[in-house]
């Protein structure tokens, strides 16, 4: 794990991972989706609504293990002090946060027809909530300490702190009674009949593999990002004390 | 910070206190978590509500099952009457008057806002559709929209 603590390696392993899993990943759940929307048939009560499934329920999971990535990533950056740690953790933040708003959208498109409300109060819909809000001041601590050079420590801990709120999501149908049904699948056994379970599965799994190809896509570009500033101080250095020129180097 | 006997102990160090760390953050937040049982719920069953009823006129919500065979619909037509039952013996006779939603059927999860009477009616001003987590096809099922109330009534309530 730390040979890629070097850039370059990771560079290199990143440049032909990143269009192989966004290729996989767009084909794949381009096609569960269409299968979700076109060959699925209605369900027994909700009829059609049923197929905002395909995008709802891989939208929760990345949305959850987005967050679940960017506190393993804290806590590699606290004990470690990987480099690339903090990068991958900067860089889940954004996609994690736009999957956790469609799962909430789409929760709620489907939950006025079936339910008979855009939104309640119960504990998954608002400790899903919770979970959007904790992205938005993720992301901005994030990018205050980036800006001002301020400690990545403090975002590395909101980051293993805020990660109590997933368990409570997984458990907030079993805990309380809501509205919001229970899980639908649990170990080895699942109450979605095999129609409906099998594009699921592949949606799941595609968007996944996008929302990984969107990683390391956005790593790569902070990485560039951080060598365009170094480049530009080291050669604002150079320009002013020339002396000091040596000292830039990496 | 030398590389070898200082570094690696402070690596350690740093394990023992960010386990310690996460530790203590999932046991507040499970504490939290337990504290809040009772008043997290987005409703009552019916034997938490006759068990422990709230006075009559106050706001509370109502959730369970639409006892099959209880529906009617009341002279004036708009009112309708129902039983609602939850995991237990304990059942609540519910009326309403308004629109019902679409997923509304017999032996199918319902959550009522509304208040108990203090003839120990519950007068609901509002009805929201609970669905299970069964997903079936309509094809597969062969069967109405009505007629499979027992399979949904096992599985709406979860129990552990």
């Amino acid at each position: 794990m730390h040979g890629y603590a070097n850039p370059t390696r990771f560079l290199s392993l990143a440049r032909w991972l990143t269009p192989v899993l966004l290729l996989s990943g767009i084909v794949l759940s381009a096609g569960a989706v269409a299968w979700g929307l076109f060959v699925v048939p209605p369900d027994r009560l909700m009829g059609e609504t049923v197929r905002i499934l395909y995008i709802h329920v891989p939208s929760a999971w990345l949305g959850m293990g987005g967050w679940t990535g960017i506190a393993l990533s804290s806590a590699a950056l606290l004990i470690w002090k990987h480099p690339l740690a903090a990068i991958g953790a900067r860089a889940v933040a954004i996609p994690g946060m736009v999957f956790t708003a469609i799962c909430l959208a789409t929760g709620s498109i489907w939950g006025r027809p079936t339910w008979g409300s855009w939104w309640v109060w119960d504990g998954r819909l608002t400790s899903m909530l919770v979970l959007l809000f904790l992205y938005a001041g993720y992301i901005a601590l994030a990018q205050a300490s980036a800006r001002d050079g301020g400690s990545s420590k403090i975002v590395a801990i909101f980051g293993i702190v805020g990660a109590i709120n997933i368990p409570i999501i997984n458990r907030s149908v079993v805990w309380w009674n809501s509205l919001h049904q229970p899980p639908s699948i649990t170990v080895g056994k699942s109450a979605i009949a095999g129609e409906f379970l099998i594009p699921l599965l592949i949606a799941v799994l595609g968007f996944s593999l996008l929302f990984g190809g969107i990683v390391l896509m956005r790593m790569r570009a902070l990485i560039a990002e951080m060598q365009v500033e170094a480049r530009l101080r080291r050669r604002a250095l150079e320009d002013d004390v020339p002396v000091a020129a040596s000292m830039g180097t990496s | 910070m030398t590389k070898t006997g200082t570094g690696l102990r402070a690596k350690h160090q740093r394990m023992v206190l960010v386990v310690i760390a996460i530790v203590a953050v999932i046991s507040a937040g499970l504490l939290a978590a337990y504290a809040l049982r009772n008043q997290a719920n987005f409703f009552y069953l019916p034997e938490q509500m006759s068990a422990n009823p709230p006075e009559a006129g106050k706001a509370v919500r109502l959730g369970g099952m639409v006892q099959p065979g209880s529906l009617e619909t009341l002279d004036d037509g708009i009112t309708v009457a129902f039983v609602v039952t939850g995991n237990e013996t304990a059942t609540i006779p519910v009326r309403y008057s308004g629109i019902l939603p679409d997923l509304f059927v017999e032996g199918s999860g319902v959550v009522a806002d509304g208040s108990l009477q203090k003839n120990g009616t519950f007068l609901a001003t509002n009805l929201l559709a609970k669905h299970d987590e069964n997903y079936v096809p309509r094809e597969l099922e062969g069967l109405e929209q009505h007629q499979s109330p027992e399979q949904s009534y096992t599985t709406t309530m979860y129990t552990d």
